[in-house]
């Protein structure tokens, strides 16, 4: 018995032996301790926009991200190229529209007001452009006190009454948000059918929309080339700041994370400086530039003569709809 | 006077999460919100290395950088802390920090961000040192009282150094001459612009 128990270990113990040769010798060349994942190495290689992410017991996602590089990136944009594009931007339309003050001054009414009118825009066209224009105002105050009032502002007050303002200007932003979203879509369905190009947009574009020569009147329907370009920036415009701004009011909704915030706050940016720029451009013609022009959307009814000038087609359209209508009725009250 | 920095050492954290833990429970970190969180890369396979990360208190911090009310300043010893009372939660020091330091926890309009919290590096915050306004919205301050961070002081294998830059730098040094190997000091490059010469 003695024996074969004897013959047993060690037949246990050469089996235990020969299965330990090959494992070791498996591991002669390779040292798993020494081939740790190098920083350095995972940074390079990182494509562009990705980040190093790994695993995490916490229970937000988030969390798992370790670097991202491209923040410096985002930062550097933000903080550099942003205010150069900005100031190039709205000073550069400022000045343009000073320079064009001064040179060509304001656009009169050649045969002077006739004291006639004509219902140019109904009182729910005059709601939608100025629910939509007040929000616009205030959200692109708002707006560029964010992206540059600690510039251009904190230096004149104090940390805490700028930090109020801003405060303040980030709720009216966030509120007033879904107000201009409404008035957009809105215009869009008042005004889509009028603003479809036409050959007629190329022939008032050729003549430069007799911006620039006096007594030049290029025909025009009820909205003008230059007008239809400023509905669909309006359009196009207004849905591309919703799209990336809803996605700013909601962050933890956005796709691909923190790259995905990136991405629409520079988009978000950006627009936010050109569509305020053709804003001011609209302003400028809509009141100081053009007499006559401002009481289309103050109180609806405009001059004939204005009307004749400008929107020649316009005019001879309302007024055979008036003839077909067996009315004794006079447009102006 | 000390530059403070983290360094931690991935060869030699377990993923134990004391640090995490530590952190939220000094601080009362409200919740969904974790100052500091352990990250493990390429887990389950050989090299393995989990690293404790949380604000690395950068040299010329981005977040600093970006924010539109200018709510960050940065002490004597380096440490980057902000003012909960300037802060309008707006996002922007998120999407530039490159370590995802700063949080916030959802109480804004429409539950989005309110004011953003991160690591203090046990620093407290521009209120009064040990007042309650400052532990309401800070978090403790060791640092006034001459101590180091919570997290690195209940690290369970020292893998989680905090203090000096240089000093910190040396001891890792020393490990990795002493081992014979060391994955770097994480993060360090981009929050420091230099790196541990091993």
């Amino acid at each position: 018995m003695k024996a074969q128990f004897k013959t047993l270990v060690a037949a246990l113990a050469i089996l235990f032996a020969s299965a330990m040769l090959p494992a070791a010798a498996q591991y002669n060349n390779f040292n798993p301790t020494k081939e740790a994942v190098q920083e350095d190495k995972l940074l390079q290689q990182l494509k562009e926009g990705d980040r190093l992410s790994g695993r995490i017991t916490i229970p937000d996602p988030k969390a798992a991200s370790l670097i991202q590089p491209q923040g410096q990136s985002w930062r550097d944009f933000h903080q550099n190229k942003l205010p150069t594009i900005g100031g190039v931007v709205l000073l550069g339309m400022l000045g343009a529209l000073v320079l064009f003050f001064l040179v060509r001054g304001r656009i009169k009414v050649e045969h002077g007001f006739s004291g006639k009118t004509i219902t140019r825009f109904a009182s729910i066209d005059r709601f939608a452009h100025w629910m939509t224009a007040g929000c616009f105002i205030i959200l692109a105050l708002s707006g560029l006190n964010v992206s540059f009032g600690r510039m251009v502002i904190l230096p004149f007050f104090g940390a805490e009454t700028f930090a109020m303002i801003s405060g303040y200007g980030k709720l009216a932003h966030n509120y007033l948000a879904f107000p201009f979203m409404a008035g957009v879509a809105l215009m869009f369905l008042l005004w889509v059918k009028d603003n479809i190009p036409n050959k007629l947009d190329l022939e008032w574009l050729k003549q430069g929309g007799g911006l620039f020569v006096k007594g030049k009147h290029p025909a025009a329907g009820r909205f003008n080339a230059g007008q239809k370009g400023v509905f669909w920036i309006v359009i196009t415009g207004g849905i591309a700041m919703s799209v990336t701004g809803w996605f700013l009011l909601f962050p933890y909704t956005a796709p691909d994370g923190v790259a995905g915030l990136q991405l629409f706050t520079t988009v978000h940016a950006v627009l936010s400086v050109v569509f305020i720029a053709a804003m001011l451009a609209h302003a400028y013609i809509g009141s100081v530039g053009m007499e006559g022009a401002f009481d289309a959307m103050g109180t609806g009814e405009v001059d004939v003569n204005w009307a004749k000038e400008h929107h020649a087609l316009w005019v001879a359209e309302e007024q055979a709809k008036a003839a077909s209508v067996p009315r004794n009725s006079v447009p102006a009250e | 006077m000390a530059r403070v920095k983290f360094l931690c050492d991935a060869d030699r954290c377990i993923e134990c999460n004391a640090c995490v833990t530590a952190c939220k429970n000094e601080h009362e970190v409200p919740w969904g919100i974790n100052r500091r969180r352990v990250v493990t890369i390429n887990d389950g396979k050989p090299g393995e290395r989990s690293v404790s990360m949380a604000c690395m208190h950068c040299t010329d911090a981005p977040c600093a950088a970006v924010c539109p009310v200018s709510c960050f300043y940065t002490t004597a010893d380096a440490v980057v802390l902000h003012s909960k009372d300037l802060c309008i939660g707006c996002g922007y020091c998120f999407y530039a920090c490159p370590f995802g330091a700063p949080q916030y926890p959802k109480v804004g309009n429409f539950g989005s961000r309110g004011k953003m919290d991160k690591c203090t590096y046990c620093a407290g915050g521009p209120e009064e040192d040990f007042s309650t306004v400052e532990y309401e919205k800070y978090g403790s301050n060791r640092l006034a009282e001459g101590k180091l961070p919570l997290c690195a002081e209940m690290c369970s294998t020292k893998s989680l150094l905090a203090g000096d830059g240089e000093m910190i730098a040396t001891i890792y040094k020393e490990r990795v001459m002493k081992r014979g190997y060391g994955s770097g000091a994480w993060g360090w490059k981009t929050a420091y612009k230099e790196t541990v010469a091993i």
